[in-house]
């Protein structure tokens, strides 16, 4: 498609609609694709834009801004969408057109803030969103009185609808031929911003005593769903079963095809071996930035399915329940029930875990949130806690189907997961004493969840994590593999060493030995910790180049392994490490991710810092329970 | 700062005081201004009436409630904030 040639008068337009109006969705419909997310400057509230191509060949910038009740800037997203309207976005300037959706099945509210934005002075185009539905509840509106009692134009549409899409296009094409749109200059209305809030409502009472012959129904269908699903019993219980389900997909549907990218990584590795030349081209981009990027790809199935259940949940109407019947749990840590999806993503990686937190209003709960959700067994911890727990837990059978290994499994998660609401109690009343949480947020009514919005939030998750985790794990990678390679060894290696211990790993691994010594690891695990920064499951294979474990083909070397480190390994050593890996923050990319959303240095450290204090003392404790326990 | 001046009646009470099925009419705000603000921007205004619909499990916070058509979550802490006149229940 080739854009419109002439300079468009506008530059572009505003996205504007309160959480549940189908914004979102709308901006899908208009820009497709055609669409990048980034951060505004100075905080870390997401950015959207993206670029929508109107029937007449026009193609205009359309800034997405969070979805907000009003301009009253109470929460972080409020205080975006005020400065972008009020005083513009840095060297843009205001929007030349607000595109106002609003929820048909609530007027009262959506039009209340589109009045409040009428007194901004920006030409406003208004999208009534979701006809559908609202038509099947009865309502029915004159649309021609509304747009000249409210003085817009105002567009009924279906958002995920190309037909809509198509007529708004048109709309914008409209105005943009007949640029400016007349002036209306709108006098600022006196009083405090509650008697003007209070002003409009009754302004909106007029204005829908006129359009509106018949209003909106009760959605039925809502409040017999929610007899069941708010039910202090069935929907406990119907919660418990979808908590059951985001871990199945987690850890068994997620399984296959990662080992789908896993063997494509290795075959793409064992075609460039073939392809490059030997030297340490190849050893850099086979070992170092291949194997180093393919252990973030390898995530990405858990992330997608997480987050295909997760935007299913929103998208239906269901999150707010869930963290509705959460709540009084989550608060008994001082935390809000919103925090509890973010937690839960955390168990399959901190970061979209940590990514999620977003949609906590208050900062103070936000930042708990954050600062936890490492200690949410993350699935790069799996082939840890599988390695040392098949070395050195004996797995008879304890009672019924469980064994010792299982259940020593379950309770690493367990142990986690306690330990980040005793951590989050403590931030709580020490630090952040004076927060007082608000949990005031409005339930949607249910409707079926749309599969191109869910597929859209899925691709855009996935591309966020790659970026920005994949950036910095490739320049670590790197990194990690310089200090793994060289200095080199000399040739012939002399008998009983390896070559990494005359690498700098290698030598930072003998230089941390004494610190970590108390913890019964000597310098090999070292290396392993050290190159492990760059992701947990990572000194699952340093340990493997560490012990020269021959690579004889995949199941082999992993029981190769699992022999190797219980000869020379004691199993209180085994335990101390298992233990140091339920703590520690063995992750660049949370730290990169944490640094991104909080937008400062001092929470990564912080988190850093009281993480890895954990994990050696609580490594130490465990190192010589199990010494005293005689298993040295 | 709305509270009405006379002595409340007998059934004047808060939100936070009613359980799941219990209504009433809502007569005063004495939260700090930015959350009447915003109770008010969600639809709960003077006047209104407000029913709690759903009590969450294990001591019943938050409370769900319908107000103009649609339905809140609030803590019980928040909904202290709000005086209603209590209608008796049908």
């Amino acid at each position: 498609m080739i854009p419109n040639a002439t300079v468009l008068p506008i530059s572009y337009i505003a996205l504007v609609g309160s959480p549940n109006s189908g914004k979102t969705s709308l901006f899908n419909s208009l820009t497709g694709a055609r669409q990048k997310v980034g951060n505004y400057a100075g905080v870390t509230v997401e950015r959207k834009e993206g670029w929508l191509d109107t029937p007449l060949k026009n193609r205009i910038r359309i800034i997405d801004l969070p979805g907000t009740y009003s301009l009253s800037a109470v929460t972080m997203d409020e205080e975006v969408t005020r400065e972008v309207l009020i005083d513009g976005l840095g060297s843009q300037g205001r929007p030349d057109l607000i595109l106002a959706v609003a929820d048909a099945t609530n007027l009262e509210r959506s039009l209340n803030f589109v009045l409040e934005l009428k007194s901004l002075g920006i030409p406003i185009l208004l999208a009534l969103n979701m006809m559908d539905l609202a038509g099947r509840r009865g309502l029915n509106l004159d649309i021609k009185v509304l747009e000249k009692e409210l003085g817009l134009s105002v567009i009924p549409i279906v958002a995920t609808r190309k037909k809509s899409t198509r007529v708004l296009g048109e709309a914008i094409d409209g105005l943009v031929k007949n640029w400016p749109p007349p002036a209306k200059k709108i006098e600022p209305a006196p009083g405090t911003p509650r008697e003007r809030l209070l002003a409009r409502y009754r302004e909106i009472d007029r204005i829908l005593k006129s359009a509106q012959k018949q209003a909106v129904a009760p959605h039925h269908w809502t409040m017999r769903l929610d007899r069941i699903f708010l039910h202090p019993l069935w929907g406990t219980l119907l919660l418990y079963l979808v908590l059951g389900l985001v871990f199945q997909a987690i850890f068994n549907w997620a399984s296959y095809p990662m080992e789908i990218i896993e063997t494509g990584i290795s075959w793409v590795g064992d075609g460039l071996g073939k392809v490059l030349p030997m030297g340490w081209a190849r050893s850099l981009i086979v070992d170092g930035m291949l194997a180093g990027v393919g252990s973030v790809v390898i995530f990405l199935p858990q992330i997608l399915f997480l987050f295909f259940i997760i935007l299913i949940l929103e998208d239906s109407g269901y999150m707010a329940r869930a963290a509705f019947l959460m709540d009084r749990h989550m608060r008994r840590v001082g935390l809000h029930g919103r925090a509890f999806i973010p937690l839960l993503s955390s168990f399959a990686c901190a970061i979209p875990g940590i990514m999620a937190t977003r949609t906590i209003e208050n900062r103070k709960d936000r930042l708990v949130t954050i600062l936890i959700s490492p200690l949410m067994a993350c699935s790069a911890r799996v082939p840890v806690y599988t390695l040392l727990i098949a070395a050195f837990i004996p797995n008879q059978v304890v009672w019924g189907p469980f064994r010792m290994q299982g259940l020593v499994m379950l309770g690493l998660y367990i142990g986690g997961a306690i330990v980040a609401f005793v951590v989050a109690l403590i931030i709580k009343t020490l630090f952040f004493r004076t927060s007082k949480p608000l949990f005031l947020l409005e339930m949607p009514t249910y409707k079926w969840p749309n599969f191109r919005n869910v597929l859209f939030g899925m691709w855009e998750r996935a591309k966020v994590f790659l970026v920005r985790a994949g950036t910095i794990i490739l320049a670590a990678s790197i990194l990690i593999w310089v200090i793994s390679s060289y200095p080199k060894a000399p040739e012939p290696l002399p008998e009983g060493h390896t070559t990494i211990e005359y690498s700098l790993a290698g030598k930072i691994g003998k230089g941390i030995e004494p610190l970590i010594r108390p913890l019964g690891f000597d310098w090999s695990i070292g290396v392993g910790l050290v190159t492990g920064m760059v992701a947990r499951e990572v000194i699952v294979s340093a340990l493997g180049t560490l012990y020269a474990v021959a690579d004889a083909g995949e199941g082999s070397h992993f029981q190769e392994l699992i022999s190797t480190i219980r000869n020379r390994w004691t199993t209180a050593t085994g335990i101390s490490l298992l233990v140091f890996f339920v703590f520690a923050m063995q992750c660049l990319s949370t730290l990169a991710v944490v640094r991104r959303e909080t937008n400062s240095w001092v929470y990564p450290v912080i988190m850093f810092t009281y993480l890895s204090a954990l994990a050696y003392g609580t490594s130490f404790l465990a190192y010589r329970l199990a010494l005293a326990w005689g298993l040295g | 700062m709305t509270r009405q001046e006379k002595k409340p009646p007998a059934l004047e009470t808060t939100l936070s005081q009613l359980r799941a099925g219990e209504g009433g009419w809502i007569c005063g705000f004495e939260s700090p201004d930015p959350l009447t603000q915003r109770f008010m921007e969600l639809g709960l205004l003077l006047e209104e009436f407000v029913e709690v619909l759903h009590q969450a499990p294990f001591g019943g916070d938050p409370l769900a409630v319908r107000v103009r058509g649609s339905l809140l979550a609030l803590r019980r802490t928040e909904a202290s904030h709000i005086t209603v006149r209590k209608v008796p229940k049908l």
